[in-house]
């Protein structure tokens, strides 16, 4: 097992590398960079642009050297924890974004568990009860959860909130804990927001989950392994849980990889939506303003807390399945 | 009439025994009542937007002050007599005379008659064909109907959602072309030449998988310069969504060429000297076709949904072009909403296309599957 996860985590760094490269060249990518911005929104307010102040930024922040260079330098102060300067908010990135990464975080797994939560029941329930109301009434829902777009739901909810229930359904605290230190009363705050976005990201991958588990199960139900255990007089119950879910579990979990993405990448449109303290908001402005540390700190994060949600599936996937490890 | 064991009567059997691939998979997809329907929908709504402009019956970009988010008007079939004559009841503006807010009160005694065929507001049909024939609309050119009703502008949304079919779903089809050939080329060559090959394009796919799509989409459309012209931004969101889609398809590409690379019929056209872009072209697509077909019809939605969430979040088709997503923008903020719900209607066109679509491909691949019994 110690083998397997060194082999894996040995195959993360041209990963690792890969995902960083992507980043810089995204952010490098928009015509223009700040200093052309600054100059633009300067000349856009009437004042006048100097060009040996811009020459002077752009030194200042290394624009003016080449990309190879600008890369390393980016990167070895990234692998120090220094994320640069965020032009537009005249801070160090690192203030900016951990609290937002921190939520996001919490938001994410929080979603995972919720997921794993209600697909897991309801998948075994459609898949032994195949073809009854329940299991056509659960296959609606998972398509119709599928179909609608996570920010369409956000939408919707935050409709019935302030129509029906007079309340603004956005934020993740109350307002008397919005910039106050963490207290178990700001965790309770939390908690009590959190669920309506988790509720909304958590349905797209829910219902996809369901469809895996009931279809992995129904093929799982009908081995001869089954009928063996059913005929030497075991529970239906016990029969259920000790066999066939555990085989059925496995693709289930391997799903986790793709799961992690998909969450991450809607968490950042439903926190644009719902106005969430997390990191969708900032990195949009960050963005459309060019402000690329800003900007390339959150994709880098984001993008590391997706590889790093593939190797955790891939982990589980071989303490679950001794093939796996021994391949 | 004899029959045989299986109980079909023998001309079935030998009909059913000599049909094609492509008629099997059709008989076999017919049985799928709920893609049938679905097969029927998509149809539909393709052809609404193939022809939006002689379905909208007004012209989405015409605004009207003095009808600023007017609510939708229900519509009544039958005017006191068993035969149909449809009309919906004239709405009058009014001001609540303490808060001066702008209300809408049914007009009952004032009836906006709609016909079928009706001259309009004029346009041109695929930009060339000059009409002012609309499929519906009021009898009487000068009066308005907002069956869906109207924005910030007072345009219609019906017009409007009908316009963005248009550029939605044929986001859809242009980005799931470019996907097919990146996927095809890419899963094939990785497929048929396996090695080293394979193994980069295998890590490749992996990676692209792993990363979260939306915050890439977002950098690489923020990306795009603010002054390009509405088409130009078209096909690069187009180009820009389909970059990260057509690894699903390289994969099942992959997969199928890995399956069909040791059947005999490829080994045999092998030992008959084909050459080897004959052997992938003329042999091997073909027996794959289907089960891209399947994927494919998969992959549009999520197209869809992909160009949806950018234009919403501002980053995708700016107005005044018009698509689903850009139409939803304007529903971003929860006092339009509230104002106006009736702004989420495109996301209501977004979400029944999508599941028209998951159907029919669920019920393609199905059938695809010579397997299925």
């Amino acid at each position: 097992m110690g083998r397997f996860i060194a082999r894996r985590l040995l195959g993360m760094i041209p990963f690792i590398f890969l995902v960083s490269v992507t980043v810089f060249v995204l952010i490098k990518l928009p015509p223009g960079d700040f200093a052309s911005n600054y100059a633009a929104a300067l000349a856009a307010s009437g004042e006048t642009v100097d060009d040996t102040m811009l020459a002077e930024l752009r030194h200042r922040y290394g624009l003016d050297q080449s990309l190879p260079v600008q890369y390393v330098r980016w990167i070895s102060s990234v692998a120090q924890g220094d994320f640069g300067f965020s032009f537009k908010w005249q801070q160090p990135v690192s203030s900016l974004i951990g609290e937002r990464m921190g939520l996001t975080l919490i938001l994410s797994f929080a979603t995972l568990l919720f997921t794993w939560a209600i697909a897991l029941p309801i998948g075994v329930y459609s898949a032994v009860r195949r073809y009854t109301w329940g299991d056509y009434i659960v296959t609606m829902l998972g398509f119709i959860g599928l179909a609608v777009p996570n920010f369409l739901l956000a939408l919707t909810l935050m409709y019935v909130g302030v129509t029906v229930f007079h309340t603004d359904l956005g934020g993740l605290f109350s307002p008397e804990y919005l910039d106050a230190p963490w207290s178990f009363g700001r965790v309770g705050d939390l908690a009590a927001h959190l669920w309506i976005p988790m509720l909304i990201l958590g349905t797209g991958g829910a219902a996809s989950l369901i469809r895996i588990m009931r279809a992995n199960l129904i093929d799982q139900l009908h081995q001869p392994y089954v009928d063996t255990a059913r005929a030497k007089g075991l529970s239906e119950f016990t029969l259920l849980f000790r066999y066939p879910i555990r085989i059925a579990l496995n693709p289930f979990v391997s799903t986790l990889g793709w799961v992690l993405p998909h969450l991450v990448s809607g968490s950042v449109i439903i926190s644009i939506v719902l106005n969430l303290p997390t990191a969708g908001p900032l990195l949009l402005q960050a963005l459309l303003s060019q402000d690329q540390y800003l900007a390339g700190a959150f994709l880098l994060l984001l993008c590391l807390l997706t590889l790093v949600g593939t190797l955790l599936s891939d982990i589980l996937l071989a303490l679950l399945d001794p093939r796996i490890r021994f391949q | 009439m004899s029959v045989t064991a299986a109980g079909l009567p023998d001309r079935a059997v030998s009909r059913l025994a000599t049909a094609s691939e492509a008629r099997l998979m059709w008989l076999r997809f017919c049985r799928h009542k709920v893609a049938m329907a679905s097969l029927v929908l998509t149809i539909l709504i393709y052809l609404v937007a193939l022809f939006a402009e002689p379905v909208a019956p007004f012209d989405p970009d015409k605004a009207n002050a003095r009808l600023v988010f007017h609510p939708p008007q229900m519509l009544h079939i039958f005017d006191g007599s068993v035969i149909p004559r449809p009309y919906v009841n004239a709405v009058r503006l009014t001001r609540d005379p303490d808060t001066l807010a702008v209300t809408y009160v049914p007009d009952r005694s004032r009836k906006v008659y709609l016909g079928f065929f009706v001259h309009g507001d004029p346009y041109k049909l695929w930009t060339v064909i000059p009409s002012d024939i609309h499929l519906f609309g009021p009898v009487n050119p000068r009066e308005t109907a907002f069956l869906l009703g109207a924005d910030r502008l007072g345009r219609d949304m019906l017009s409007r959602i009908a316009y963005g079919a248009r550029v939605s779903l044929s986001i859809g089809l242009v980005g799931v072309t470019c996907s097919l050939l990146l996927g095809v080329i890419i899963g094939g060559a990785s497929g048929y030449f396996g090695g080293r090959l394979d193994w980069v394009v295998q890590r490749l796919i992996e990676f692209i998988i792993s990363l979260p799509t939306i915050p890439i989409w977002l950098a690489l459309a923020a990306a795009l310069p603010k002054h390009w012209s509405p088409v130009k931004t078209y096909f690069m969101i187009t180009l820009i969504i389909s970059l990260i889609g057509w690894t699903e398809l390289a994969r099942v590409v992959r997969g199928r060429f890995l399956a069909l690379r040791s059947d005999t019929f490829v080994t045999a056209a092998f030992l008959d000297g084909c050459s080897r872009p004959r052997i992938i072209f003329r042999h091997m697509l073909p027996a794959m076709t289907s089960h891209i077909i399947a994927s494919v019809t998969l992959a549009i939605p999520l197209m869809i949904l992909a160009e949806t969430a950018l234009s919403f979040l501002g980053l995708g088709l700016q107005p005044p072009a018009i698509s689903w997503g850009a139409l939803l923008e304007e529903a971003q903020n929860i006092h339009s909403i509230a104002t106006a719900p009736w702004l989420l209607l495109p996301g209501v066109a977004v979400a029944i296309t999508v599941l028209a679509l998951n159907f029919l491909g669920d019920g393609l691949r199905d059938a695809a599957d010579p397997h299925a019994h």
